[in-house]
C-alpha cells in the first residue's frame, strides 16, 4: 500500500483538530483538539520517515510526544487554576488580558 | 516482537486492510471529538483516535512509537485529561451562545479550505516522491533477514546524534513538573481556624443544635439508620435521619411506623 494515504488521513485529522480548536469553548476540549493536531503531525512524521528511508522522522515524533506530555501537564495546571478563580473552563470567560 | 510486528506491517494487503478499517474509525472519532456535547465523550473518542494511530504506527514499521503512543498518550496524557475533567465537573457543558457572530460557519469554511489546500498540495507533490521504506535503516534486508530492529535503530540514533536533545528533554520534564506544582499550589490567605474557634462560632451563632443530634428510631422490627425517631407527640424527629438519606428518599416512610405502632404489633 502506498504510504500517501497516511498523509491524506493525517491532513484530514489535523484539519478536524484545527476546526475543534476554533469552534469549541470548553478549554479542556480545545486542548484535546490541540493534542489531536499533534497526533496528526506525528503520523506525518512517521510516514515521511518511512518514505525517506531513515529514522530521523520517528525520533522527531518521539520528541514531539515528550514535549506534548510536558505541555499537557502545564496546560491542565493552568486550566485548573483558571477554573479555581473563575469557576468555569470556558475560554470566553478568561478575557482579562484582552484590553 | 518487533520483528514480528515488522513482518505483519510489511505485508501490503494486511496494511491496506488495517488502514481502510481504522482510517474511517479515526476520522469518525475525530469528528465526534469536535461535535460531542459531553467532554468525557470527547476524551473517550480521542482515545479511539490515538489507539488507531498506534495501530498505524505498527503498520508503518514503527513499533516503538506505537508502544509509546499507547503508554504515553492513551495511558498518561488522556488519563490526565480525564482527571482534570472529573475535578472541574463533568457536567460543565459548553455554552451554545456565539460570542462572535457567525464564528462557527466561518471556522468551518476556513477548515474546509485548509483541508482542500493540504490535500491538493499533497496530491500535487507526492507523485514525484518515491517511498524508500525503512528496510535499509532498521531491517530486515535480503542479506540480514532479522535486521537491527526498530528499537535498536532508534536507540542508536537517539544516543548519538540526538543525545543533546534527549538530555534537554529531561530538563524540560523537570521544569514542567515544577511548573505544575507552582500552578497547582494555593497560598492560604487566612489563618487556619481551629476546632475551638469553630465551636465558639457555632455557639455564638445560635440556632443550631449544640447537643448531639438524636439517634434513629429503634423499634422491634426497625433499628436501621433510615428509621426516624419518634418525638413524644408521635411526629418524626427530622434530624434523627441522615440528610443524604432524606434527599435520596431512602427513609422508611413515617406512615409505615405509625401504622405499625397504632396496630400495636411493634
Amino acid at each position: 500500500m502506498s504510504p500517501d494515504y497516511y498523509l491524506y488521513l493525517s491532513a484530514v485529522l489535523f484539519t478536524i483538530g484545527a476546526l475543534g480548536v476554533l469552534i469549541r469553548r470548553n478549554a479542556i476540549v480545545v486542548f484535546m483538539c490541540v493534542e489531536l493536531m499533534l497526533n496528526a503531525v506525528n503520523l506525518t512524521l512517521v510516514t515521511f520517515s518511512r518514505m525517506d528511508g531513515n529514522l530521523d522522522g520517528q525520533i522527531i515524533a518521539f520528541f514531539v510526544m515528550v514535549v506534548a506530555a510536558a505541555e499537557v501537564v502545564i496546560g491542565l495546571a493552568i486550566i485548573m487554576s483558571i477554573f479555581r478563580s473563575r469557576r468555569s473552563t470556558s475560554v470566553d470567560d478568561a478575557n482579562l488580558l484582552k484590553y | 516482537m518487533s520483528a514480528m510486528l515488522l513482518a505483519a506491517g510489511s505485508a501490503p494487503t494486511h496494511e491496506a486492510v488495517v488502514f481502510w478499517i481504522l482510517a474511517p474509525i479515526a476520522v469518525i472519532g475525530a469528528l465526534g471529538l469536535v461535535f460531542a456535547r459531553s467532554a468525557v465523550h470527547a476524551a473517550v473518542l480521542l482515545a479511539v483516535v490515538m489507539l488507531s494511530l498506534a495501530a498505524f504506527y505498527t503498520a508503518e514499521a514503527a513499533p516503538f512509537l506505537a508502544v509509546v503512543q499507547v503508554v504515553v498518550y492513551t495511558g498518561a496524557v488522556l488519563m490526565l485529561f480525564l482527571f482534570v475533567l472529573m475535578l472541574v465537573g463533568v457536567d460543565s457543558a459548553d455554552s451554545l451562545v456565539e460570542t462572535l457572530r457567525g464564528q462557527r460557519i466561518a471556522a468551518s469554511v476556513i477548515a474546509l479550505g485548509f483541508a482542500i489546500l493540504l490535500v491538493v498540495t499533497l496530491a500535487g507533490t507526492l507523485d514525484s516522491f518515491k517511498s524508500v521504506g525503512l528496510a535499509g535503516a532498521q531491517g530486515p534486508t535480503a542479506s540480514d533477514p532479522v535486521g537491527k530492529g526498530n528499537v535498536v535503530a532508534i536507540a542508536e540514533l537517539l544516543f548519538s546524534r540526538y543525545v543533546f536533545a534527549f538530555e534537554a528533554t529531561s530538563a524540560l520534564l523537570i521544569t514542567a513538573g515544577l511548573g505544575a506544582m507552582v500552578l497547582a499550589h494555593r497560598e492560604r490567605t487566612s489563618p487556619r481556624r481551629t476546632q475551638r474557634q469553630r465551636m465558639l462560632e457555632r455557639v455564638e451563632r445560635g440556632g443550631a443544635a449544640l447537643a448531639p443530634l438524636p439517634g434513629p428510631g429503634v423499634y422491634a422490627d426497625h433499628d436501621a439508620v433510615d428509621t426516624p425517631a419518634l418525638l413524644p407527640d408521635g411526629t418524626f424527629a427530622v434530624t434523627s435521619v441522615p440528610e443524604y438519606l432524606q434527599i435520596s428518599r431512602a427513609v422508611t416512610t413515617g406512615d409505615d411506623v405509625v401504622r405499625e405502632l397504632e396496630a400495636g404489633d411493634v
